[in-house]
């Protein structure tokens, strides 16, 4: 019990630093509007320095999640993961938008051990066991992540889209793959289901090893949880937010960070 | 006599109106000669917009669709903004609409203004849109502003510079 007092207490302080781990973890599909008969499409996942670059590691694909159209989860096809990047297949049987996730939520605990910083990760039912009983300065945070992406076979549209109530989520405005450049979009975040109101998206394009700077975009969501990008190029992008807040933490975590990474495609008019 | 003559009025206005409605259509797309190693006949898309960009109508999309399965649909995403406008809304084939793809030269189609898209096409401003992609190509979008309904004939013409020739139309 005096562990657990410890890590409400010093859970406020925990994951000062998150936002400095410079790896950008990514789902690459390779098509995201098709059409036909039954079409495929590969998509690999990775964490990288340079968006869409395989420099880092490759993701563990345990936690992907493939909701179809009509809302069931269905299953990739043909897993491989390598040095630098997994990849998976997809084949898209149904028309409409399909959801492709890796979805986590897990606690971090940093504590010191005869005064040795350590640290650890995993699920919440597993914490008391393990900190050893003389752990000191412990602080526990939570952090929930959705890295995604979004492809639609025929017309957008279905049940896949369709937020569910947890960690930070996009809700659609404009449709995910209806962007073209030249024009609008408008997107909104939710977190645990509720508008995100003041969460910091950041939005960097594809093909930095052709371009002297990263040109970052930054936007903040409003009081709706809205904000709108103009597409001034065609391209991938790389969509990432995130929000720190001490409402939906799981206990013993007092501090939650929600993170959403999303993979856009923009065509040419 | 007297009973007669509102029937007279009727079928005379009954025929000014089949007259205006009875206009037609002829487009000409020309398909360029290009000199590449591996040529593939490109996928068209004629269709008509309002001139906010919304669509109007089909007239016409031309793929292969000639392979098992309907295999060619494969690639009519390509036909980026008539995909867009349209084609994904639909399921190809369609009568009246689908055709082969064609080969190099220039392609006649005409019209009827009493019958398909144009018959319930209201009078005023649009754009006749012409998308061709051609699979290991490019892509190109013709666009020729034109008036529907208008009074005499219109002759208009507009040019593509890569995937597409002269683009004519000819309303009477």
């Amino acid at each position: 019990m005096k562990t657990l007092r410890q890590i409400a207490a010093f859970g406020l302080i925990a994951c000062a630093s998150l936002s400095a781990h410079a790896h950008r973890q990514f789902l690459l599909p390779s098509a995201t509007v098709v059409s036909g008969n039954s079409p495929w499409i590969t998509v690999d996942a990775a964490a990288a320095s340079n968006v869409f670059e395989f420099d880092h590691v490759a993701l563990n694909l345990t936690p992907l999640q493939i909701t179809a159209p009509d809302g069931s989860l269905i299953k990739a096809e043909n897993l491989f993961t390598g040095h630098f990047r997994s990849s998976f297949d997809v084949p898209l049987v149904q028309t409409g938008s399909y959801k492709i996730s890796l979805v986590s939520d897990a606690l971090m605990a940093s504590y010191k051990e005869n005064g040795e910083q350590k640290r650890w990760r995993g699920n919440a039912a597993d914490l008391a066991k393990a900190l050893p009983a003389n752990a000191t300065d412990v602080q526990v945070s939570q952090r929930s992540s959705r890295v995604e992406t979004i492809v639609t076979n025929g017309k957008p549209g279905g049940k896949a889209l369709e937020p569910g109530k947890r960690g930070l989520e996009l809700s659609v405005i404009t449709h995910p793959n209806d962007l073209v450049a030249g024009e609008n979009a408008s997107f909104r975040l939710l977190l645990d289901g509720k508008p995100a109101a003041n969460a910091k998206v950041e939005l960097i394009a594809g093909g930095l090893r052709y371009r002297q700077q990263l040109n970052s975009e930054n936007y903040t969501t409003d009081a709706d949880g809205k904000f709108s990008v103009n597409w001034k190029q065609p391209g991938m992008y790389w969509l990432a937010a995130e929000v720190k807040d001490n409402q939906g933490a799981t206990p013993p975590a007092t501090v939650r960070v929600a993170s959403y990474v999303l993979t856009l495609e923009v065509l040419p008019q | 006599m007297r009973s007669l003559l509102p029937f007279a009025i009727t079928s005379l206005l009954g025929t000014q109106a089949i007259a205006v409605q009875a206009a037609e259509m002829s487009i000409k797309v020309e398909v360029p000669k290009l000199n590449v190693a591996e040529y593939h006949k490109p996928y068209v898309a004629i269709w008509i917009e309002k001139p906010d960009q919304s669509f109007a109508g089909n007239l016409a999309v031309w793929y292969d669709l000639k392979k098992k399965n309907n295999e060619g649909t494969k690639w009519l995403k390509d036909l980026r903004q008539w995909w867009r406008r349209s084609g994904r809304e639909l399921d190809m084939p369609v009568d009246g609409l689908s055709g082969a793809t064609r080969t190099t030269g220039e392609h006649s189609l005409s019209f009827s203004g009493d019958k398909g898209v144009l018959a319930s096409l209201p009078a005023g401003n649009y754009q006749l849109m012409v998308e061709a992609a051609r699979e290991g190509g490019g892509r190109e979008v013709v666009k020729l502003p034109f008036q529907w309904q208008a009074k005499g004939e219109q002759a208009l013409t507009a040019h593509g510079s890569s995937e597409l020739g002269t683009i004519a139309i000819n309303i009477k």
